[in-house]
């Protein structure tokens, strides 16, 4: 029974590996060199582990099964010629072990040094920092008015090498996009630099991998890489100013947002509304997800956001306003044509 | 001696019940309480003798819970509080640290100072900070005079060191003066 | 007082003078645990106490299985609202502190406790007043962290609990603050247990056994009380400093003022991961105890084995920076530590060998439930230390870290490494403490459920994780399709909650209505089978001479004894450190309530600790009118050569 049990458990196994090998945020499907070599060594130290792995389970099953002559009734007789041979078998086992450790440390430095050495050549600098539970993105440019500040979502030219600076506003967090690189902290305090470089144009899913408070399961981010092209003009697209509203609703919801709480904490270029403790929303439309990637972007979404976004996300720091539903339905329609 | 046993343990599920209060996080008070729209009076001078004295449903809620006043503690710095009143020492605005309150130091005054401003410069944050914010900065504003719960007033910020921080504050009534 | 004690004859009755009946008799009234109350609170017997020790840290198991559980349970599905973040993110910590700091370290000094004075032929601990006050600290350290989070007071920063997270600004309210004071409690009583075993294993052996004569489980419990006294203090140090950032606004772990948030790290880690290693080194002891017994011959390269666990011990101290691969260290330091860490894969890989080279060139095995566990430490630690060399590794590291991969290799470490051997350890020692046989079919049933349970709940662990699930998420999007492994998953940790329901099924009935053991069910070699079971209070009638490290199985007939400790007072013999020559007779301490006191007072000064700094100041009156009373002279005559 526990044979067949183990048979279905197996197969069970085996497909979700392999279905996970798709998987859009996962480090066993690389989309970046760095991403790659790490997946070659994971791969490389699974195979090994395994094999060693068997080879000793191999001794177990051979200890059960082994037909063995009955000993004497005194334990503490051992037979000294096969202590002899036990101790040398023994002994190329740790000699064997110590070869493979060796092995590793080294196959591992040096992976370490091809990781450093990735993307020397950095054409973008982006300054992230982490904030409880989003992720500040700004792109940095020697001029002043090229600087791009936008939130959650990080654009790239595909092909390219970009370097991100990490930091925090409040707690430790980690940038984690598996299948473009490993992990490194954000931590209040220090810049950790890190450099990211995806092969293909993709939208590669990450998320804060230390934790770090209550809505450390919602605090996610999407890596975007483009074409070169299409970086640049969504580069210039994001630096303008919000848009006028185009119809009564939006125009209503563009005066309840100013007149409202939500001008409190968030910014739109191009209208009064400038405070910078909450994330960026000029073209809050143009971004995939909202609340760091809690939810996708649409109308409903968006409006249920609004309306109770600590039913969605406890202890977010976005608060439960008094809005009525028309007041809701206007700056929904607003932040909708923000594209 | 029974019921001193009694006592005794009411005692021990009375304090950390207490503490169960002071530790509650609640993130979505109950909308049933409402925004509290009660006139909160600015002197407790009334003609034919003294006025009970009003408190607001709410006020309870968000007095000695350590969530609301690290909260609190937060937006006052989010929403540039510090602009005026200078980390509570005092600047344009009066300070907060003191014992002097110009419209009543209890939450519910502060609450409808914040709620509606007051002449010669507070403006009205209605409309603008979520009602339930208003309780929570009123709150920590009382802790910047020594006013909340020690057990439930906000420690240090990872920041430079303006003043000692609010768990730690004396209260500014009895500072300097002989008990 | 009686008369007699006031005026002590200058030598009492020695136990050359009676025969074997009245020997037993006197001994038994002289170091017999008083009945009532008092008695119960003033224990000093360290069967007495390790048995309370055992029976809470089992409590603790049971609460932290159940905190477990119900994670599981949230994570049985894609967006589950069955807990919120807040409950959620008390819930893993309460079950990482608890398993690590209530249940693994106590339970592994607490089976030392019972075991080594038995196992080294003495009668009591070294400092058995310090003993009991241990277990009351750590009892009360315990009881306070839960009953904090059934007032929803409970920690909800993780085990680790990394600055600023849960530093002044960002943990509002005191459930930061219990945690912190949650570690010292347990911590003070972890370095108490330490340093009794330490004095009691050096100097308190039975004649004649010298350093290479000691069970491979007590040389366990040596290293990894010597691991425990340069460890813990540096969690408390890290813990102190906290509070104190909390508590009075020093600015240690603040970077606006010149701290620094990674050094609580350091601190931690250098505590954390010693930590694996000090649940981990007992069990290696226990099986060094299991594998000869039911392989009927003396372990294999018994040198090669005491050395490596002496090298696990110091070696465990240099590896704690691979916990902090991913905080952007150095990377030539980073290197430096994944050398340190796959280093101590050798040692670790010796005593693999030496185990299954035992096994392989035994007798016929004898293939019960003890053994049984055993096997299925091999299956899992294995594979949780190969996945350790992984992790080891900094670039495969910074893609592992923090996610469910970890979840998966630390539990195979410490379930696989540490609680399977636990588990044969129960089935191989209970006959011992209760005098009665577990049942073998029980046994059995139980440890393949826990196997297959066990396996279906972590394996697939490594797979979510290497699909991107970090840890410590409360729930996960749909749209990332870990829904139905972590169906999965939660179903094998059900069947594995099983697995220890029908464990304590077996454990009570087992105690109530087992077969009737004997003094040696098992026919092992060691000192503590020597005795009946339970044993006496005094443990051995008259203290054995030991000539091989086998001593039972040397000698099949009687045993030599030393004679000479008094039995009207309680006497224990001391040894010299090396070869166990017999030294000194030295007085071992009588029943006291003042240890109780004590743990009261310091107990309740680590409470008021969390509320105001004055309460130190303050709590040191009781502490020290406890401290008096217990040292209080009594006039006992001097230690007699």
């Amino acid at each position: 029974m526990t044979k067949a049990a183990g048979r279905i458990a197996g197969a069970v196994l085996l497909a979700f590996i392999l279905s996970g090998c798709s998987g859009v945020q996962s480090a066993l499907d690389p989309k970046g060199p760095a991403a790659g070599e790490l997946a070659r060594l994971i791969w490389f130290f699974t195979v090994l582990c395994t094999i060693i792995w068997v080879l000793v389970m191999g001794v177990v099953a051979g200890i059960l099964l082994r037909r063995r002559q009955r000993r004497l009734h005194d334990p503490l007789r051992v037979d000294q010629d096969e202590e002899r041979t036990i101790s040398r078998v023994v002994i190329s086992a740790v000699g064997a072990t110590a070869l493979v450790l060796v092995g590793l440390t080294l196959l591992s430095f040096f992976a370490n040094r091809t990781l450093a050495g990735i993307g020397e050549d950095a054409v973008l600098t982006i300054r992230l920092t982490g904030h409880q539970w989003w992720w500040e993105v700004r792109y940095e440019n020697a001029e002043p008015n090229r600087i791009l500040t936008t939130a959650n979502e990080i654009h790239i030219p595909a092909g390219e090498a970009v370097r991100l600076l990490l930091e925090s506003d409040d707690v430790i967090h980690s940038f984690w996009v598996p299948s473009l690189h490993g992990k490194l902290d954000l931590v209040p305090g220090m810049v950790n630099t890190l450099t990211l470089r995806a092969d293909r144009p993709g939208i590669y899913r990450g998320q804060c991998a230390e934790f770090c408070g209550a809505q450390h399961a919602h605090m996610a981010t999407l890596v975007v890489a483009q074409p070169r092209a299409e970086f640049d003009a969504w580069y210039d697209e994001q630096l303008k100013s919000a848009v006028e509203p185009s119809s009564e609703e939006q125009r209503t919801g563009r005066d309840t947002f100013l007149n409202g709480p939500c001008v409190m904490c968030h910014r739109i270029q191009g209208t009064p509304a400038g405070a910078i403790t909450g994330p960026d929303l000029t073209h809050v439309a143009s971004r995939q997800t909202i609340a760091a990637g809690t939810l996708r972007f649409s109308r409903g979404n968006l409006a249920a956001w609004i309306a109770d976004p600590q039913g969605i996300k406890p202890g977010s720091k976005m608060p439960v306003m008094d809005l009525d539903g028309d007041q809701l339905n206007a700056i929904v329609a607003y932040l909708e044509s923000l594209k | 001696m029974k019921t001193r046993v009694l006592l005794l343990m009411l005692l021990c599920v009375a304090i950390p019940v207490a503490g169960c209060e002071r530790e509650e996080r609640n993130t979505r008070p109950d909308p049933a309480l409402g925004s509290s729209e009660q006139g909160v009076p600015v002197t407790t001078l009334a003609p034919g003798g003294e006025r009970p004295s009003l408190s607001d449903t709410k006020a309870a809620e968000f007095e000695n819970n350590a969530y609301h006043l690290s909260e609190g503690k937060r937006l006052f710095d989010w929403f540039n509080c510090s602009g005026c009143h200078a980390n509570g020492g005092g600047g344009m605005g009066p300070a907060l640290m003191d014992d002097k309150w110009i419209y009543g130091g209890s939450i519910e005054s502060i609450h409808a100072t914040i709620r509606d401003g007051r002449p010669n410069g507070m403006p009205s944050f209605r409309d603008r900070i979520p009602d339930d914010q208003i309780w929570e900065l009123a709150a920590f504003v009382r802790a910047l005079s020594g006013n909340a719960s020690k057990a439930a007033a906000p420690s240090r910020n990872d920041d430079m060191m303006a003043h000692p921080s609010e768990n730690r504050l004396p209260n500014a009534t009895t500072l300097g003066k002989s008990p | 007082m009686s008369s007699a004690d006031l005026a002590p004859k200058p030598e009492g009755i020695l136990d050359t003078e009676l025969d074997a009946e009245s020997l037993r008799r006197r001994l038994a009234e002289t170091w017999k645990t008083r009945s009532g109350l008092v008695g119960f609170l003033s224990s000093v017997d360290h069967k007495v106490i390790a048995r309370r020790y055992l029976i809470t840290a089992l409590i603790f198991l049971c609460l932290g299985g159940l905190s477990a559980v119900a994670m599981r349970v949230q994570l049985s599905g894609p967006e589950r609202g069955l807990i919120g973040p807040d409950l959620y993110n008390q819930l893993f910590t309460m079950h990482g502190v608890t398993m690590m700091f209530l249940f693994a370290v106590p339970i592994m000094q607490a089976v030392g406790l019972y075991l080594v004075p038995l196992m080294v032929g003495t009668r009591n601990i070294a400092f058995p007043r310090l003993s009991a006050f241990s277990y009351w600290v750590y009892l009360s350290g315990g009881v306070f962290v839960w009953v904090s989070f059934f007032l929803n007071m409970g920690p909800d920063i993780g085990w680790f609990a990394y600055v600023p997270l849960s530093g002044p600004e960002f943990a509002p309210g005191k459930r930061a603050d219990v945690w912190a004071q949650m570690i010292t409690y347990t911590e003070v009583s972890s370095l108490a247990v330490a340093v009794a075993t330490i004095v009691t294993v050096l100097k308190q052996r039975a004649p004649g056994m010298s350093l290479d004569r000691i069970p491979l489980f007590v040389w366990a419990i040596l290293v990894t009380s010597f691991v425990i006294v340069f460890a813990m203090p540096s969690v408390m140090i890290a813990s102190s400093f906290l509070i104190l950032d909390r508590l009075v606004g020093t600015h240690i772990f603040n970077p606006a003022e010149g701290g620094d948030a990674l050094i609580f790290q350091h601190l931690f880690w250098f505590f954390g991961h010693p930590e694996v290693y000090i649940i981990f080194l007992p069990a290696t002891g226990m099986v060094s105890a299991i594998v000869p017994t039911f392989a009927r011959r003396p372990i294999f390269g018994y040198l090669a084995l005491v050395l490596s666990l002496i090298a696990v011990g110091i070696l465990s101290f240099g590896l704690w920076v691979h916990h902090m691969f991913a905080t952007g260290l150095p990377k030539l330091g980073a290197s430096f530590f994944t050398a340190s860490s796959m280093l101590i894969a050798i040692p670790n890989g010796i005593q693999i060998f030496c185990w299954l080279a035992t096994l392989w060139s035994g007798g016929p095995l004898r293939l019960k439930t003890p053994l049984l566990f055993v096997f299925g430490f091999f299956f899992i630690f294995v594979a949780g230390g190969l996945t350790g060399v992984m992790l080891a590794s900094v670039p495969l590291d910074l893609q592992v870290h923090d996610t469910y991969f970890v979840v998966a290799h630390f539990h195979y470490v410490l379930i696989g490494g540490a609680v399977f051997p636990l588990l044969g350890a129960t089935y191989y020692w209970f006959p011992k403490l209760t005098g009665r046989m577990m049942s073998e079919r029980l046994g059995r049933w139980h440890f393949w459920l826990a196997f297959i349970g066990f396996n279906a709940a972590f394996f697939p662990m490594h797979i979510v994780g290497l699909w991107g699930m970090p840890r410590r998420v409360y729930t996960y999007p749909v749209e990332l399709g870990w829904g139905g492994i972590n169906l999965f998953i939660t179903a094998g940790a059900l069947l594995f909650f099983l697995s220890f329901v029908l464990f304590v099924i077996n454990l009570a009935r087992s105690a109530r209505s087992g077969e009737a053991a004997g003094e040696n069910p098992w026919d092992a070699g060691t000192l503590e089978w020597a005795v009946s079971s339970p044993p006496p209070n005094y443990n051995f009638a008259r203290i054995p001479v030991v000539a091989h490290s086998e001593p039972l199985w040397a000698e099949r007939g009687s045993m030599p004894v030393a004679a000479g400790l008094r039995v009207d007072a309680r006497e224990v013999l001391i040894s010299t450190v090396a070869e166990a020559k017999p030294d000194l007779r030295e007085k071992s301490a009588r029943p006291s309530i003042w240890p109780f006191f004590s743990a009261l007072s310091v107990g309740g000064t680590f409470l008021g600790s969390i509320f105001t700094p004055w309460a130190v100041v303050w709590g040191a009156l009781p502490i020290a009118v406890s401290l008096i009373g217990w040292f209080w002279p009594k006039g006992a005559p001097e230690d007699e050569e």
